[in-house]
C-alpha cells in the first residue's frame, strides 16, 4: 500500500504544475522591458534529428555572450528553448507555448521545413516576428505579402542547387548526374532547385534515388548509383548519410566528380567519419565559416567563437551547426540594436532593411534585406573544394539574388 | 547476371547487420520469454564505451573485448536491477518498461557523447576484392562468419550443455524449474548478460559501414524485429536468414521493381513477412505454437 | 460510502474539472488538453483491443494518421464541413481496421505486434508516395473550426469543447458495450480463446470486429487532432507515435475505460515537464518516470483509484491475499510461457 500512496505523490506532482493564463505585462509588445528581452525557440533536442540541437547550443553561447558584455541596449537576452522531437504537433504546441504562455518577444530559428509550416500562420496571424528560421527552403521568403512576420537566414536550397548547376555547366558542360537525395522538403528542395537550373543547359540527371532519414544505411542505393553511366554525383543529404555515401563512393571506386551539399559539407560530421583519404576533391558550397577547417584558426571572429563556446557551452566547437546558430544568433541581436523601439513591428522594420557583415561568414558575404520585396537575408555562397585536410574556397563569391 | 549477383551479395551484407542485432533479441527471448525494445539501445551505448576506449588509445581488439565484458555485467545488473522485478507479472508491462529504457538510453548517450555522428574503425579492416566481377568486402564476410560463429556457439549452448538447458527451462516455465533445482534468477541474469553482450557485438560489427551515433540502432531495431520474426522469435539461425531475407529482398526490389523505389522499399519484407506468417504463424524455423486446453 | 456512490462522485469530478477547463485555463493549455482527449479517444481504442481483447498492436498510429488525412483532405481539398469529417474518418479506418483484421486473425503477441508495426512503418511512407495528393513531407495547413458566433465562446475554448463531446461519446460508446454481452464475449476471448469458443463465441468475428471498432476509434481521434493542431505531415505519424498509444494504455491501467484518460494525460504532459525539467537529459527523465510509473502501479493509473477505492469502500479483507486489480491473466503470450 505505500507503494500506491507514493505512486499518488507522484501523479500529484506531475499534474500539479502549471496552471494559470499567462501574466500580461502591462502596456508595450510583450517580452520585452527595461531589463531583458526574451527570444523563444523550438528545436529537436530528441528524437532523428537530435544533432540539430547544436545549433541552440551556438546560438546560447552567443546570447551568453552578449549579456556578460551588457546585454543590447542594456537588456539581457533571455532565450527560451522548447523541444519537438521535429514532430510538427509539438511545433504548434512550443510557438503557442512560448507566445502566449512565455509571452517571448520574437520566435528565433525554429527549425525544420515542416514544423515551420505548421507554425508560420498562427505566428503571423499573432503578429509575432518569427525570425531567421533554421531551414532553407526557399518557401520562406517567396512570399513575403502572405507572411510578413516570417523570415528566414541560410542561402536556401534552390540558390545552392544553382550554384552547383552553374559550377558544372563551367567544369562539364555535357555533365551526367546521378543524385542521391533525402526523401523529405529539404532533399525535395534542393534536387527541385537543382533540375530547375539545369534546364536549358546540357547537363543531365542520368539516375536518381532517394533515401529516407529511418533507413540504417544507403549503400544499395549508391550501389545503383555507381552502376549508372554518370560521371558526376551529387550528394543531397544530411550528415549521416552524407559520410556513409561518401564512404561508399570510395570503397566502390567511384571515382567521379562529387558535389555535396552544403549541410554535409562538415569536416567533423561528415568527412573525418567518411575518411580525408575518400573526401580529396569534394565540391561545396560555403556560406560560413567552417570551424574544423584550419585555415581559420588566426580568424578574430573564429577565435572569438570558439572560446565563447569553451566557456558557456558543452557541446564542441568544431561542430558546424554551432556556429550556424552564433551566426544566426548575432544577426538577431544586430537586428534588436537596430530597433527604433522596444516593438514587435520595429523589430520587423529593422529585420527587413538590414546590410551588415556577420564575422562568421565569408568574406564578402553579407546579410542583407532591403524592404518587402527582398526575403532573402542571405543570398550569397561560394564553391569550395576539400584538398588536403581542409575545404579551400574556389573562385569568387556567388551573389544570387531572387529578382 | 554479375549485377544480380552484386545485388544478392549486397543483400547479404546489409542483411547481415539486421542479423546481429536480431540474433541479441532472440537469444533473449529464448533465454527470457520476453522482448527487448532496449536491445538497440543497449547496444548503441556499448559501442560508444568502445569507441571511448579505443579513442583513449586502447588498441582495437581489447577494447572490443573490454566492452564485451562491460556489457555482460551490465546485462546481468539491468536484469536484477530492474526486469527482475517485472517478471511473471503483466507482460505489456514490462515491455513499456523497456520502452522506457529505450529512451533513457538514448537520452544518456546524447547527453555524455553528443549527438554527432563519428566513425568506428572495422575489425576486419576496409579492404575490397573482386571475384568474378562481383565486388566483395573482407569486412561484410567477416560479419558473416561471426554471425555463423555466434549461431553455432549459441546451438552448442542451449542444446548441448547442461546451463542452456537450465536456461530454456527457466524461460518456459519458470515455476516448475525452480522446483527441480534450476536457479532461476541466475539463469535470467545469465541470459540478459549474453544477450547484451551479443548485442555489443552486434553495435561494434554494424557501426564501421553505419557511422555511430545515437541514432545507430534505431533504425536497424525495426528490421532486427522483422529478422527475428521472419525467422521465428526462438530460432538463432532463423534470424540470421531472416536478416538476409530482408536484405536481399529489399535490395531486389529496390533495384529491379521501378514503381516501389527507395521510398517503398521497406514494404517488400514487411509484405513478405506477413505472407509468411499468414502461412506460417511462428516464423520459418520457430516451434509450432502448441495450446494446451 | 458504498462503491456506487463513490464512482459516481469520482466520475463526475472528473466531468466538471473537464468542463471547466477552458475557463480556467489559457488558449496554450487548453490546446494542450485538446490534444490529450484525442490521445485518449485513440488509447480507449487501443484499449478496447489490446486490454479488453487480449491482441496488441503497435501499429495504431497508421490508423490515427489515416483518420488524420482523411479529415485534412476532406476540409481542404472537398470542402466538407469539419463535423463531418469525424464520422467520415472513423468509417473508413474501421473498414481498413477490419480488412487488416481478417488476415490478422492467425497471428499472435510477437508477430501480430510485428506486422502492426509494419502498418506503422508503411504509413509515413505511403503518405510520402502519395504526395499529389498529401503535399508529402512539407505538409498541408487545415483550416480549423472557428467558435461560432452565436456561442460566447473563443476559438480555442470552443474546439475543446468540441472535443470533449465527441470524446464523452466516444467514451460511452465503448462504456456501455463492454459492458453488454458482446463486452463479455470480447473479454473471455482475452480470457482464453478456447474456452470462449466452446462457449459458442465467434472468435474470428468477435476478433476482427474489435479490430475495426479499434482503428476506427483511431481514425475519429486522428481527425480530432487535424482539428487541434491544424496541421499535418508525415512527421507527425512516425513509429513514435503507435509506441506512445501503448504507453498510454498499459500506464494508464489496461481494461480500463477512465485509465485512456490518464495516459493521454501522461504522453501529453510528461515529456514537456522532462524538457523543462533539463532540456540535456529529457529522455533520461521521461524514461525514468515511465519505468517508475510501472514499478510504483503496475496496473496503471486505473489501478490505483481502483486501489484507493476498495480502500474508502473497506474491502480490504477481501482482497487480502489476491492480487489486487486486472481479473485477467493478460494478453495470449506464446506457448511455452506460463
Amino acid at each position: 500500500m505505500r507503494r500506491s500512496w507514493l505512486a499518488l505523490l507522484l501523479v500529484a506532482a506531475l499534474v500539479a504544475v502549471g496552471c494559470g493564463r499567462g501574466d500580461d505585462d502591462g502596456g508595450g509588445d510583450p517580452g520585452i522591458s527595461d531589463e531583458e528581452i526574451k527570444i523563444g525557440g523550438s528545436y529537436p533536442f530528441s528524437g532523428p534529428a537530435s544533432a540539430y540541437r547544436s545549433i541552440a547550443e551556438g546560438a546560447k553561447a552567443y546570447f551568453d555572450l552578449v549579456n556578460a558584455e551588457g546585454g543590447v541596449d542594456g537588456r539581457k537576452i533571455k532565450f527560451i528553448t522548447l523541444d519537438d522531437a521535429y514532430e510538427p504537433p509539438k511545433a504548434v504546441e512550443n510557438a503557442r507555448r512560448l507566445i502566449e504562455q512565455e509571452q517571448v518577444f520574437a520566435l528565433f530559428n525554429t527549425l525544420g521545413t515542416p514544423n515551420n509550416v505548421a507554425i508560420w500562420d498562427y505566428v503571423n496571424e499573432q503578429k509575432v516576428p518569427h525570425l531567421y528560421v533554421a531551414t532553407g527552403a526557399s518557401l520562406w521568403g517567396a512570399n513575403v505579402e502572405a507572411h510578413p512576420w516570417t523570415i528566414g537566414w541560410q542561402p536556401d536550397y534552390v540558390s545552392e542547387a544553382k550554384a552547383y548547376a552553374d559550377y558544372l555547366d563551367k567544369e562539364n558542360p555535357d555533365a551526367k548526374v546521378a543524385v542521391l537525395y533525402q526523401n523529405d522538403a529539404f532533399g525535395k528542395d534542393l534536387l527541385g532547385g537543382f533540375e530547375k537550373a539545369i534546364k536549358g543547359t546540357d547537363i543531365e540527371i542520368v539516375a536518381d534515388e532517394s533515401y529516407e532519414v529511418t533507413d540504417p544505411t544507403v549503400a544499395s542505393q549508391m550501389a545503383k548509383l555507381a552502376d549508372s553511366d554518370a560521371d558526376t554525383f551529387l550528394n543531397i543529404t544530411t550528415p549521416k548519410f552524407g559520410a556513409q555515401a561518401i564512404a561508399a563512393a570510395h570503397k566502390l571506386g567511384w571515382d567521379v566528380l562529387h558535389i555535396v551539399n552544403n549541410v554535409s559539407a562538415s569536416k567533423l560530421l561528415v568527412l573525418e567519419p567518411a575518411g580525408l583519404d575518400a573526401s580529396q576533391g569534394l565540391i561545396s558550397t560555403a556560406y560560413y565559416k567552417d570551424p574544423a577547417s584550419g585555415q581559420w584558426d588566426d580568424d578574430p571572429a573564429m577565435r572569438e567563437y570558439k572560446s565563447a563556446m569553451r566557456k558557456y557551452s558543452r557541446a564542441n566547437p568544431d561542430d558546424p551547426f554551432c556556429i550556424f546558430g552564433w551566426g544566426a544568433a548575432q544577426t538577431l541581436v544586430e537586428a534588436l540594436n537596430g530597433m527604433e523601439e522596444p516593438t514587435r513591428e520595429a523589430l520587423m522594420d529593422s529585420v527587413r532593411h538590414m546590410d551588415i557583415r556577420v564575422p562568421i561568414l565569408l568574406p564578402g558575404i553579407r546579410v542583407k534585406t532591403s524592404g518587402t520585396e527582398d526575403g532573402y537575408p542571405i543570398e550569397a555562397t561560394q564553391i569550395q573544394r576539400f584538398e588536403g585536410e581542409n575545404w579551400k574556397l574556389v573562385g569568387d563569391v556567388i551573389q544570387a539574388p531572387h529578382n | 547476371m554479375e549485377r544480380f549477383i552484386q545485388v544478392i551479395v549486397d543483400g547479404i551484407a546489409t542483411g547481415s547487420i539486421y542479423a546481429a542485432l536480431a540474433l541479441a533479441l532472440v537469444l533473449i527471448f529464448r533465454s527470457t520469454g520476453v522482448v527487448n525494445f532496449a536491445q538497440g539501445e543497449m547496444a548503441m551505448f556499448s559501442t560508444f564505451i568502445a569507441w571511448g576506449l579505443y579513442a583513449g588509445g586502447v588498441p582495437l581488439g581489447l577494447a572490443v573485448l573490454t566492452t564485451l565484458v562491460l556489457s555482460f555485467v551490465a546485462g546481468l545488473v539491468i536484469e536484477r536491477g530492474l526486469i527482475r522485478h517485472f517478471e511473471g507479472g503483466e507482460e505489456l508491462t514490462l515491455v513499456i518498461v523497456t520502452l522506457g529504457l529505450f529512451i533513457l538510453l538514448n537520452s544518456l548517450a546524447g547527453w555524455i557523447w553528443g549527438f554527432g555522428n563519428r566513425s568506428f574503425p572495422s575489425l576486419f579492416g576496409d579492404s575490397t576484392f573482386t571475384l568474378g566481377g562481383v565486388q566483395l568486402s573482407v569486412e561484410s564476410i567477416g560479419i558473416v562468419a561471426v554471425l555463423i560463429g555466434v549461431v553455432g556457439v549459441l546451438f552448442l549452448l542451449f542444446q548441448r550443455t547442461k546451463i542452456g538447458l537450465a536456461m530454456r527451462a527457466a524461460a518456459l516455465n519458470p515455476e516448475s524449474s525452480g522446483l527441480v533445482g534450476v536457479r532461476v534468477g541466475r539463469m535470467l541474469m545469465l541470459g540478459w548478460g549474453l544477450a547484451a553482450a551479443l548485442g555489443a557485438i552486434a553495435g561494434v560489427l554494424v557501426a564501421p559501414r553505419l557511422f555511430l551515433d545515437v541514432n545507430l540502432m534505431g533504425s536497424v531495431l525495426i528490421y532486427a524485429f522483422a529478422a527475428a520474426a521472419l525467422g521465428g522469435f526462438d530460432s538463432a539461425i532463423g534470424a540470421v536468414i531472416g536478416g538476409w531475407v530482408i536484405g536481399i529482398s529489399e535490395n531486389i526490389a529496390g533495384t529491379y521493381v521501378d514503381f516501389i523505389g527507395a521510398d517503398l522499399k521497406i514494404l517488400v519484407p514487411l509484405a513478405i513477412i506477413f505472407v509468411v506468417l499468414l502461412l506460417r504463424p511462428s516464423g520459418l524455423f520457430g516451434t509450432r505454437e502448441v495450446a494446451r486446453v | 460510502m458504498s462503491d456506487r456512490t463513490l464512482r459516481m462522485v469520482g466520475l463526475g469530478a472528473l466531468v466538471a474539472f473537464a468542463l471547466l477547463v477552458p475557463f480556467l485555463f489559457g488558449p496554450y493549455r487548453v490546446g494542450q488538453f485538446t490534444l490529450v482527449l484525442a490521445y485518449a479517444v485513440a488509447a480507449l481504442g487501443l484499449n478496447l483491443l489490446v486490454g479488453y481483447n487480449g491482441q496488441i498492436s503497435l501499429g495504431h498510429g497508421a490508423f490515427f494518421a489515416i483518420g488524420a488525412y482523411t479529415a485534412a483532405l476532406l476540409i481542404e481539398k472537398a470542402g466538407v464541413h469539419y463535423l463531418l469529417t469525424l464520422p467520415a474518418a472513423g468509417a473508413l479506418t474501421f473498414v481498413l481496421g477490419y480488412l487488416f483484421g481478417v488476415p490478422a486473425l492467425r497471428l499472435r503477441g510477437l508477430y501480430l505486434a510485428l506486422v502492426t508495426l509494419g502498418l506503422a512503418i508503411a504509413t509515413p511512407q505511403l503518405i510520402k508516395r502519395f504526395d499529389t495528393i498529401t503535399e508529402g513531407t512539407q505538409g498541408m495547413t487545415v483550416e480549423q473550426p472557428e467558435s461560432p458566433s452565436w456561442l460566447p465562446f473563443a476559438d480555442d475554448q470552443f474546439l475543446y469543447l468540441l472535443a470533449l463531446l465527441v470524446a464523452v461519446i466516444m467514451f460511452a460508446l465503448a462504456w456501455s458495450l463492454m459492458r453488454s454481452q458482446v463486452g463479455r464475449a470480447v473479454k473471455a476471448v482475452r480470457d482464453g480463446e478456447i474456452p470462449a469458443s466452446t462457449l459458442g463465441i465467434n472468435l474470428a468475428s468477435t476478433k476482427t470486429r474489435v479490430f475495426a471498432l479499434s482503428a476506427g476509434y483511431a481514425g475519429v481521434a486522428g481527425a480530432m487532432y487535424v482539428l487541434a493542431i491544424g496541421f499535418v505531415a508525415p512527421e507527425a505519424f512516425t513509429v513514435t507515435i503507435s509506441l506512445a498509444f501503448l504507453a498510454a494504455i498499459v500506464v494508464g491501467g489496461l481494461a480500463t475505460i477512465v485509465g485512456a484518460v490518464f495516459g493521454a494525460l501522461f504522453i501529453e504532459f510528461v515529456p514537456v515537464y522532462a524538457s523543462d525539467v533539463n532540456d540535456a537529459l529529457t529522455g533520461v527523465i521521461y524514461g525514468g518516470v515511465l519505468i517508475l510509473f510501472m514499478y510504483l502501479l503496475p496496473d496503471g493509473a486505473a489501478g490505483l483509484l481502483r486501489r484507493l477505492r476498495d480502500l474508502v469502500v473497506r474491502r480490504r479483507a477481501v482482497e487480502k491475499g489476491r492480487r489486487p486489480a486486472v481479473a485477467s491473466p493478460g494478453p495470449r503470450v506464446p506457448a511455452g510461457r506460463t
